[in-house]
């Protein structure tokens, strides 16, 4: 079964995507902001991790690199998943070592293939 | 008192001033030796003998016709103040080093003028030096309880040796600088500790004579006016004597300013021009202090002494007369104090005067011109030693032979009247540009010798022969010519009488001459430069109008022979570097040739300097217009500079504010962005939120379970709710932070607003069980925004409820009336702020980082909004900080 890490903060977004993913048999782990993420990552390797940038407390980019600097997670995938969409945006997510950046709001369906594409 | 001891302690004394000059001189540059009080101390060397022992003899025999010559500075101290910044000014431009090097400098350094000036100044100071040393002898034979006679030898007169101590103490320390303009803080340090000795001695024995021998100044009042000639003594002047007191309030008016001894302390002396504010008010006090027991001492005098004791020493006499010899001894000591201040600042003053305006330029210069430099400074400085020496031993002789049968009182307002003479060229020659030396020189000449006819002659004639013929007949017996009534003034005293015909001659003489003939370009220059000084310190060595033919290393080499080859090599690159000018340069113009005149001026002063820097370059002669034009011309481009100056400046500032204001618009552009971005971001949340919930719904809809489908309808719900609120309060921000919205200033019942406020907010607090107290019932109005308030408080309640614990939240609505306005409170007892968000709490978009609930409902644009509402009132909105518990918003809104 594979496993999912969501970090956003914003409930009623992270029930739908938990929902879908569960739907795809995948193991659903929630954070609601980086610092959560953290501490679940100490005790769980996630196949992927979807990933909000603008939380409080500690943001998207700093949760980046700390899997970045994990040598447990490095198999780990990490999909950004924000509202910020402009291309210096993108082009700064994807240059820090995301392994995708899909914006908000988004299709369900897309989200969900692409996450499965990624990690065949 | 044994003659002996007391000369052990007169010795003493003088090793005292010695040690204090010495230590000053040691440490010139002190703020204890830069201080405005030894300022102000020293200028109370205008009290001499004179005004120690003369003003009782005089109060003794003619009542309070001494006081004009101290009300006359008192009086004239504001003007002499304004004066004084003006003359200093100059003064310490062109290195002016003595009142004849002042008033000649103004009339271009002629030559002739300054030898008469010294010479006026020599006629008026030795035979009032001679009377200090009188007044030294005779008190102290009154102390050694000797009968004084002079002439046995001078060798056994203690008085030629006192003389003799007095000129090595002037010479030793005035002299230290070849340089005249140089500052004597020695000599200036030991003045003011003798103007306050003397001072001090003479309070003590006022006190004394009043409250110890009398009982207060009422009991001898009381005593005296049962004397027969008490009339006499308090008659108060009528209409001549009024006038009589004002011609001698004017008279020590002039000398305040023209004695050679309060020119050198008061203005060559001073090191910075802000002591005259402290001189303002210390030096009257000094001055009515001295006078304050002078009546008292001369009453009790004629009350307790004998008709042939000498009321001129009262002072010293009544102690003596009660055996309170150490009282005595210190009357004694505070004469001597004001004796040798004024004998060591006049010498000092007349020696430069000597040497500069009279030995040097008539007949030395060939000397110097070929001498070597050191050689030069020690010849200038013997000048002055041997002219120091002079005039003491001169003075006193002259002590010695002539001035046995002459009062204090009357020898000091004879040397008034003579220094009185250089009153119009000195005054009227600072604010009139056309005065010029010849009608300064003739008007001098007439001046003096009027005073000499109505003043000088009947006064010795009559000291001398006893015969008052000349003085009752006149000359020839010519009634008219009378001395003391000249013409038939026959109502003033003979000093103010003097005063009046000389100096009014004189003016005349002055104004009429400066009319009458044109005055020479060069003089015209410098009177210029005197009557617009302010203008013309812009224009610096400027403001010298030069033409000719003139070579740096000619002007190098009169130099060197004066300050030496360092000193000048040091102050030509200072010139040329000021100047910007290269320093191989080889023709020298007109400022250089000021700037070295200024240079030798000190050394050898202003005739002398002119002459010599004359003497090697070779002038073409201007005419006067050609000079004024000139200098119209250089002071238009300094004011032309001055307003390029100024423009330029403007645009320095313009471009300033230029560049602000762009920075502004960035950051006002960038604030923007920001602003922008983050509106869309929290408009994608929602709909995020409605997109993802609305998809799953529509594709799943068979498989998914009721519950979940329900949580997701809720969801799309709320986050439309969302949506829309964010887009209200975007709309209202906008509105309010672009100004177009307008208040609805009406005045309402604050009372209703908190109420109905609360009645918004109660529901959503009653399904948290939170109480909201309203803590004040008063009523009271004042204009505001209804709705507007309405909506702020509904904000901060909302808030209040949403950060409260359920069940325990309180929330306590206040208000109280402060000076200019209603101040609001919203206070609750909930987690409170965390100390690093409250700076930022009404910063839009904010919401704090250490939320660790679940995220806060709201746009995040509340307390941004209320802050524009309140502001728009005028009012300001704030967080209390440092609460123990809860948060404690509080806003004011003006009573108008």
């Amino acid at each position: 079964m594979k496993k999912i890490l969501i970090v956003d903060d914003e409930p009623n977004i992270v029930m739908t995507l938990e929902y879908a993913f569960k739907k795809k048999n995948f193991e659903v782990f929630i954070a609601r902001d980086g610092g959560e993420a953290m501490q679940i990552l100490e005790n769980n390797i996630p196949d992927v991790v979807l990933l909000d940038i603008m939380m409080p407390n500690v943001d998207g980019f700093q949760t980046l690199d700390h899997i970045k600097n994990s040598a447990l997670l490095k198999d780990t995938k990490v999909v950004f998943l924000s509202a910020k969409n402009k291309v210096s945006d993108i082009e700064k997510g994807l240059k820090l070592g995301a392994d995708k950046y899909l914006t908000k709001p988004f299709s369900i369906k897309k989200i969900v293939s692409e996450i499965l594409g990624l990690l065949n | 008192m044994n003659n002996y001891i007391l000369i052990i302690i007169i010795l003493s004394y003088m090793a005292v001033l010695f040690f204090i000059a010495f230590i000053a001189e040691k440490n010139a540059k002190s703020k204890w030796v830069n201080n405005p009080y030894i300022y102000s101390l020293s200028l109370a060397v205008y009290c001499s003998a004179w005004t120690y022992y003369g003003s009782i003899g005089m109060a003794a025999s003619s009542g309070v016709d001494f006081l004009p010559i101290y009300l006359g500075p008192v009086i004239a101290i504001p003007l002499w103040i304004i004066l004084m910044r003006k003359i200093m000014r100059i003064s310490k431009q062109h290195k002016v080093s003595s009142i004849a090097d002042f008033i000649s400098l103004r009339y271009a350094n002629n030559r002739s003028l300054g030898a008469l000036i010294t010479i006026m100044c020599i006629t008026a100071t030795v035979p009032y030096i001679s009377l200090q040393l009188k007044a030294v002898a005779e008190s102290f034979a009154i102390m050694a309880n000797e009968t004084h006679s002079i002439g046995s030898s001078i060798f056994d007169d203690s008085t030629f040796y006192i003389a003799l101590i007095l000129a090595i103490f002037a010479t030793f320390f005035g002299t230290q600088a070849t340089d005249a303009s140089e500052k004597h803080k020695g000599i200036v340090t030991t003045v003011a500790f003798e103007s306050l000795l003397k001072l001090t001695f003479f309070l003590i024995i006022g006190v004394y004579v009043t409250y110890y021998l009398f009982d207060g100044t009422q009991d001898i009042y009381d005593k005296v006016s049962q004397t027969t000639d008490f009339d006499l003594l308090v008659k108060l002047p009528g209409l001549g004597g009024g006038m009589d007191w004002g011609f001698m309030i004017l008279l020590s008016f002039t000398a305040i300013f023209l004695l050679p001894r309060q020119f050198q302390v008061s203005v060559l002396e001073n090191s910075r021009e802000k002591h005259l504010k402290k001189a303002i008010w210390f030096f009257p006090l000094y001055l009515l202090l001295f006078n304050i027991f002078v009546i008292f001492i001369a009453w009790a005098g004629k009350l307790s002494l004998t008709e042939n004791a000498n009321p001129e020493y009262f002072a010293l006499l009544l102690p003596l007369n009660s055996d309170h010899t150490f009282l005595a001894l210190l009357v004694f000591l505070g004469g001597l104090s004001a004796v040798i201040s004024m004998v060591v600042v006049s010498t000092l003053a007349l020696s430069k005067m000597i040497s500069n305006n009279l030995i040097i330029p008539y007949g030395f210069l060939d000397k110097f011109i070929k001498a070597k430099p050191e050689v030069n400074a020690i010849y200038i400085k013997n000048i002055r030693r041997i002219s120091i020496f002079s005039v003491i031993i001169i003075a006193y002789f002259f002590y010695n032979n002539f001035s046995i049968e002459l009062s204090l009182y009357s020898i000091g307002l004879i040397s008034f009247v003579i220094v009185a003479q250089l009153a119009p060229a000195f005054f009227i020659g600072l604010f009139w540009n056309r005065g010029s030396s010849l009608a300064a020189i003739l008007g001098i000449i007439l001046g003096f010798l009027i005073s000499a006819y109505t003043l000088i002659l009947p006064f010795t004639i009559e000291a001398f022969t006893g015969n008052s013929a000349f003085t009752e007949h006149g000359l020839f017996g010519i009634s008219a010519l009378r001395p003391y009534a000249l013409f038939g003034i026959d109502f003033l005293s003979p000093p103010a009488h003097a005063f009046f015909w000389s100096l009014m001659a004189n003016t005349m003489c002055y104004l009429i001459i400066s009319l009458a003939f044109k005055g020479h370009y060069r003089e015209r220059n410098y009177a210029e430069m005197f009557v617009d000084s302010k203008n013309y310190s812009f224009l610096q060595d400027s403001a010298f109008v030069w033409k000719g033919e003139a070579y740096v290393s000619d002007i190098k080499n009169v130099l060197i022979k004066f300050l030496g080859e360092d000193r000048t090599q040091r102050a030509l690159n200072l010139f040329f570097r000021k100047y910007n000018i290269p320093s191989d340069t080889q023709m020298a113009d007109a400022r250089l040739i000021n700037f070295s005149e200024k240079l030798l001026t000190g050394s050898i002063g202003g005739a002398s300097a002119k002459i010599l820097i004359a003497g090697v370059v070779k002038e073409q002669e201007i005419s006067l217009p050609e000079v004024l034009k000139i200098l119209e011309e250089s002071k238009e481009t300094i004011s032309n500079n001055k307003a390029l100056q100024e423009k330029s400046k403007e645009l320095t500032d313009l471009t300033g504010k230029l560049k602000d204001a762009n920075e502004e618009l960035i950051v006002k552009d960038k604030q923007k962005d920001e602003f922008l971005d983050t509106v869309a971001h929290e408009l994608k949340t929602p709909i995020t939120g409605i997109r993802a919930a609305s998809e799953l719904l529509m594709d799943e809809n068979d498989e998914m379970p009721t519950e979940v489908r329900q949580t997701f309808l809720k969801n799309i719900v709320s986050d439309s709710d969302r949506l829309s609120r964010l887009i209200n309060n975007i709309l209202d921000f906008e509105k309010l932070s672009t100004g177009r919205e307008q208040l609805n200033l009406k005045k309402r019942n604050i009372q209703n607003t908190l109420k109905q406020a609360i009645g918004n907010t109660q529901h959503i607090a009653a399904k948290k069980e939170i109480t909201i107290v309203n803590n004040n019932g008063f009523h009271y109005e004042l204009p505001y925004d209804e709705d507007r308030i309405l909506q702020v408080l509904t904000n901060l309640l909302s808030n209040a409820i949403k950060f409260c614990e359920p069940k325990k939240g309180v929330i306590t609505l206040d208000y109280k009336l402060g000076n200019d306005g209603i101040e609001i409170f919203v206070k609750d007892n909930g987690k409170g702020i965390p100390q690093e968000d409250i700076n930022y709490i009404f910063d839009k978009f904010y919401q704090s980082k250490n939320q660790n609930t679940i995220k806060p409902e709201g746009s995040g644009l509340g307390l941004a909004i209320s802050k524009q509402i309140i502001e728009k009132h005028q009012g300001s909105i704030w967080v209390e900080k440092g609460t123990k518990v809860g948060t404690t918003f509080g806003f004011k809104l003006p009573f108008n």
